[in-house]
């Protein structure tokens, strides 16, 4: 019995030391298994593992380059950068944002504006971008923010820089506006191949300047290379490669000249623009209404959108460039600049002006302004009084398509060139133009009559120009027919290398714009001056201190019935006559040209004359507009221009 | 009695049940583990590896009791350890604590524990005691019996559900019923029986233990959820090449890149930064302690001795392949900590436990025998 028990103990002894061994073998392949594992990833893979790991740590990060300024044309600031505290919210990280910016506005305060302009970034904006929520925040909420942060995931502080307008609504036309990117802007930036330059960079120029210019103003974007942990937080820095900070823009404007002009409009609509005639620098460009761009910097919010959009007064039209009106009288001096061109007219061919024009085998008749006639009238004269009936007579005996072409090569009915976007062509009659433009209709009312060109021959009928384009004209003439590019930049300057270029060189290599007879333009000059000494804007420009000369006009919006007298205070405000006066001084070397467009204002005598008298009294005199004085003039009893 | 002779006396005492081979191999590991740790908890607090380090010594301290217990008093706490163990265990099944939708924890009024820690322990002990009160008249019922023991606890852990330590706790009590002798025959179809049971038991299994699978035979399939521990861990570890890139200077674990750094995933930060020569090392490290594990139990003498010796030898074995094979991606992810080396008191205690077990038979052998 003990000897079978030592005997199974031995057995039992030898089958545990069996399986130990087993096991002890099986253990030394696992462990080899663990190790062939170890030199697979650490030897043979190594160096892709390697690429991987340095693929986690390491992020480039844009760094956004500062905006270009822009200045005027005395270095007044007129756009500028600050950095300032944004609280951003990742959307698609929040799960209740409702409830959390409930909880938010206990630590930072977040007005209803707020929560309206964010509503609306949102629905404009794709899930995963990263949204201001709350924009310049004071020193004590970034730092109460700070302490609470664990308590709102997906939301961040960053410093950001903002663009500043300081002169508020003053040139907002000419200066356009920066904005968020949005979807169009987006897909502009990738046709373009900037998309790598934009990384980082949310906001771009919209209109004018700032969306002309935006690739001189952008700058390069700069990169660093972070060490990120898992959570995407940046460590440390490991190297940079520095933004190059935007090109700073001056312009032509002169700010002082623009913040005058657009006093004088008041309450008003209408617009004005002066140029420089020697170089085509356009001094002010006005356009009223204005809006203030700095609502546009952080994203507008919806009340204040609406506001700029629905209003009758359209803030939001830049009329200089965007608003095409009948010159009415104003076109006159350039109609006869075109008929000397064309060799139609001489300057001493004179008509007699019995107060009407009559065409033979037409019942139609066309009245003048002036009842009984202004008698014998030659060129000099018929811009002077305004003279209607030689140019019902000019036109009826030119054809429109000729008229069309000396105008288009002042620059009617196409593009100034300006150097801002959006300008537009404005309507230039002629056969072609009509048949287009009812081509749908009838051949009957497709095709040009020749009472189509005597209401066009005194720049009503079918014609609408933009004040831009006026001025542009106006400047031509002043500049003794040789026209130049409008332009709102003078220089850039390049902030890398410091270097400056004039916009004048670039220009430089742009085809010139058709230039005109000396002589013929003289004897132009000379009769605007005569509307000044003892025309139509005499009364106004009496005692001016410096000479000019100028053009009223007034233009219809509405026509009257045969017989019916135009009486403004019976009209609805929105369908009176608009009122024009271009203009340039001195009369003998001119520094400035202009058009100013009173929007339903009346007679250009009347309520554009004394606004264009008031811009050149500042330009030339320093002398500040009186506003009472203004006001005064503007309300003097009707003058016929 | 010289100051002399009394600080030998002093010294005997402390070092009589020791096992050298065992201790010299532990302290290596523990200053490993202590150097790493430090730097997966970001080489800039000593809070962790101070932390770590009162663990070793809380563990060496009642490792020096269980060296000190004789085999047989350890084999007559088999049974109520055990009881404990499943009356705990069974509590949990009532009125356990869930968290992270897993019931595992108990209250008992002064603390809360993990009852299922007790079972890697217990679960060995019985079935040692077991197969060494039935040495005489080792019958087929008696290994019906032992399985019986073995699945009970083990279910009740899986239905935690924790796969992990159901595993641990059933292969520590297979290893006993291995070692006892189980037939190979037996063994074999038990293994064809589990095999053509997997498809039956798949979809018994939670969705996160099946996606545990699913990251194992593909990680990039779930790069961000399940999937990224394993990129995350490999990345690590073959960017750390031949020799590491250095101390504190792994990006993957300094960057936070490797999730439970200085727990479960320990081994990728310290692949990452000793690199193919430190894992080497370590694994060597591992074959000293099973090594002598399984020296210790051949030469026991008795049969509770020899099976729980062994028992506790192969167990470490598994803690350190699964982890390792885990965080190499050669095994699904299941929550075992790298032995000696994780973070976390209650594991580094049950494996000093352990030691301790190994240390009292290979010291105590003298007296038994006769």
């Amino acid at each position: 019995m003990i000897g079978s028990t030592i005997r199974n103990r031995e057995l039992e002894i030898n089958v545990f030391r069996g399986r130990a061994l087993f096991a002890g073998f099986v253990i030394l392949i696992a462990l080899s298994v663990v190790a062939a594992r170890l030199i697979y990833l650490q030897v043979i893979k190594r160096d892709h593992y390697y690429t991987l790991a340095e693929a986690n740590r390491i992020s480039l990060l844009p760094v956004v380059p500062n905006r270009g300024l822009i200045l005027d044309r005395h270095n007044e600031v007129l756009a500028a950068n600050y950095s300032a505290y944004t609280l951003d919210v990742m959307p698609s990280r929040v799960k209740n944002l409702d409830a959390m910016l409930e909880e938010l506005n206990t630590i930072v305060e977040i007005q209803p504006r707020d929560k309206r302009r964010f509503k609306r970034l949102l629905e404009e904006s794709k899930n995963f971008e990263s949204l201001p929520i709350r924009n310049r925040l004071s020193e004590r909420e970034v730092a109460r923010f700070a302490v609470n942060r664990y308590r709102f995931p997906g939301f961040e502080i960053r410093p950001r820089l903002f663009r500043n307008y300081p002169h508020g609504d003053v040139a907002s036309h000419a200066l356009g506006y920066i904005g968020r990117i949005n979807d169009a802007d987006l897909k502009r930036i990738e046709e373009a191949d900037l998309t790598s330059n934009y990384r980082g960079t949310d906001h771009i120029g919209k209109l004018g300047i700032e969306g002309s210019y935006e690739n001189e103003l952008h700058g390069t974007t700069g990169t660093e290379q972070v060490e990120i942990d898992a959570g995407g937080r940046a460590m440390r820095s490991l190297a940079t490669t520095a933004p190059v900070a935007g090109n700073d823009l001056t312009l032509t404007l002169d700010i002082k000249l623009q913040k005058v002009a657009e006093q004088l409009f008041g309450e008003g609509r209408g617009s004005m623009v002066a140029i420089e005639p020697s170089t085509g620098e356009i001094l002010a460009l006005v356009s009223r209404p204005g809006f203030d761009p700095n609502l546009f910097v952080d994203g507008i919010d919806p009340q204040n959108w609406d506001l700029l959009n629905t209003s009758l007064d359209k803030p939001l039209l830049n009329r200089a460039l965007r608003g095409a009106y009948p010159p009415g009288s104003t076109l006159k001096p350039f109609l006869a600049l075109s008929a000397l061109e064309s060799g139609k007219r001489t300057p001493q061919q004179s008509i007699s002006d019995p107060g009407v024009f009559r065409l033979a085998g037409v019942a139609h008749y066309w009245n003048d302004d002036k009842p009984g006639g202004h008698g014998v009238v030659d060129m000099h004269k018929s811009i002077v009084v305004s003279c209607d009936t030689y140019y019902y007579q000019l036109a009826s005996e030119t054809d429109i398509d000729e008229t069309a072409k000396f105008l288009r090569a002042l620059g009617f009915g196409t593009k100034t060139g300006i150097d801002i976007d959006g300008e537009l062509e404005g309507t230039l009659p002629s056969r072609q133009w009509k048949s287009n433009r009812f081509a749908k209709s009838t051949s009957e009312a497709r095709k040009w009559y020749v009472g189509d060109s005597i209401s066009a021959g005194i720049g009503q009928g079918y014609n609408s120009f933009t004040p831009l384009q006026l001025a542009h004209a106006t400047a031509t003439v002043a500049n003794d027919g040789i026209a130049m590019r409008p332009r709102l930049v003078r220089q850039i300057t390049d902030t890398a290398t410091g270097k400056v270029r004039s916009t004048a060189e670039l220009d430089a290599n742009k085809p010139a714009p058709k230039n005109f007879k000396p002589e013929n333009v003289a004897v132009i000059k000379a009769a605007m001056a005569g509307v000044v000494t003892e025309g139509t804007g005499a009364r106004v420009f009496a005692n001016a201190g410096y000479v000019s000369a100028g053009k009223t006009g007034t233009a219809q919006v509405f026509g009257m019935k045969r017989g019916e007298k135009y009486v403004a205070g019976r009209i609805n405000e929105r369908l009176r006559d608009h009122a024009w006066y271009i203009a340039y001084a001195p009369a003998d070397k001119p520094t400035i040209a202009l058009a100013v467009m009173v929007e339903n204002g009346g007679f250009g005598g009347t309520a554009a004359a004394p606004i264009a008298k008031a811009v050149l009294d500042f330009y030339l005199l320093g002398k500040k507009p009186d506003i009472n004085k203004l006001k005064a003039a503007q309300s003097e009893p009707t003058v016929s221009d | 009695m010289s100051l002399r002779s009394a600080i030998n006396r002093v010294f005997d005492i402390l070092t009589r049940r020791l096992d050298a081979p065992l201790m010299v191999t532990m302290i290596v590991l523990a200053a490993i583990s202590l150097t790493v740790i430090f730097s997966a908890s970001g080489g800039n607090t000593f809070d962790r590896a101070l932390g770590q380090l009162r663990n070793f010594c809380v563990a060496l301290v009642v490792m020096w009791i269980v060296a000190n217990m004789p085999p047989l008093l350890i084999m007559r706490l088999a049974i109520p350890v055990f009881v404990v163990g499943l009356a705990l265990l069974i509590g949990v099944a009532v009125m356990g604590e869930t968290r992270n939708n897993a019931r595992r924890w108990l209250n008992l009024g002064f603390g809360v524990i993990q009852p299922s820690e007790i079972m890697k322990i217990a679960m060995p002990l019985l079935l040692a005691w077991y197969f060494h009160k039935r040495e005489e008249s080792l019958r087929l019922a008696d290994y019906a019996i032992a399985i019986l023991l073995l699945v009970v606890p083990s279910a009740l852990v899986m239905r935690q559900p924790d796969l992990g330590t159901a595993i641990l706790i059933f292969s520590a009590g297979f290893f006993v019923i291995f070692l006892a002798g189980l037939s190979w025959k037996i063994l074999l179809a038990g293994a064809v029986a589990a095999a053509a049971a997997i498809p039956f038991a798949w979809p018994f299994l939670h969705d996160y233990q099946k996606q545990r699978v699913y990251t194992l035979l593909d990680p990039t399939t779930d790069p961000l959820g399940a999937g990224y521990h394993i990129i995350q861990s490999t990345i690590a570890i073959g960017s750390g090449g031949w020799l590491g890139k250095g101390w504190l200077a792994g990006s993957q674990a300094q960057l936070d890149f490797i999730p439970e750094r200085s727990t479960d995933f320990i081994f990728a930060v310290y692949g990452e930064e000793f690199g193919l020569v430190g894992g080497l090392l370590l694994i060597a490290l591992y074959l000293v302690i099973i090594g002598r594990g399984l020296m210790i139990a051949m030469n026991a003498p008795t049969t509770f001795s020899r099976l729980i010796a062994g028992a506790v030898t192969l167990s470490f074995f598994t803690y350190a392949f699964v982890n390792m094979g885990m965080v190499t991606g050669i095994l699904p992810v299941v929550g075992v900590p790298l032995p000696l080396m994780s973070y976390g008191g209650t594991a580094i205690l049950s494996l000093f436990i352990g030691i301790g077990i190994l240390m009292s038979v290979s010291t105590h052998k003298q007296l038994v025998a006769t």
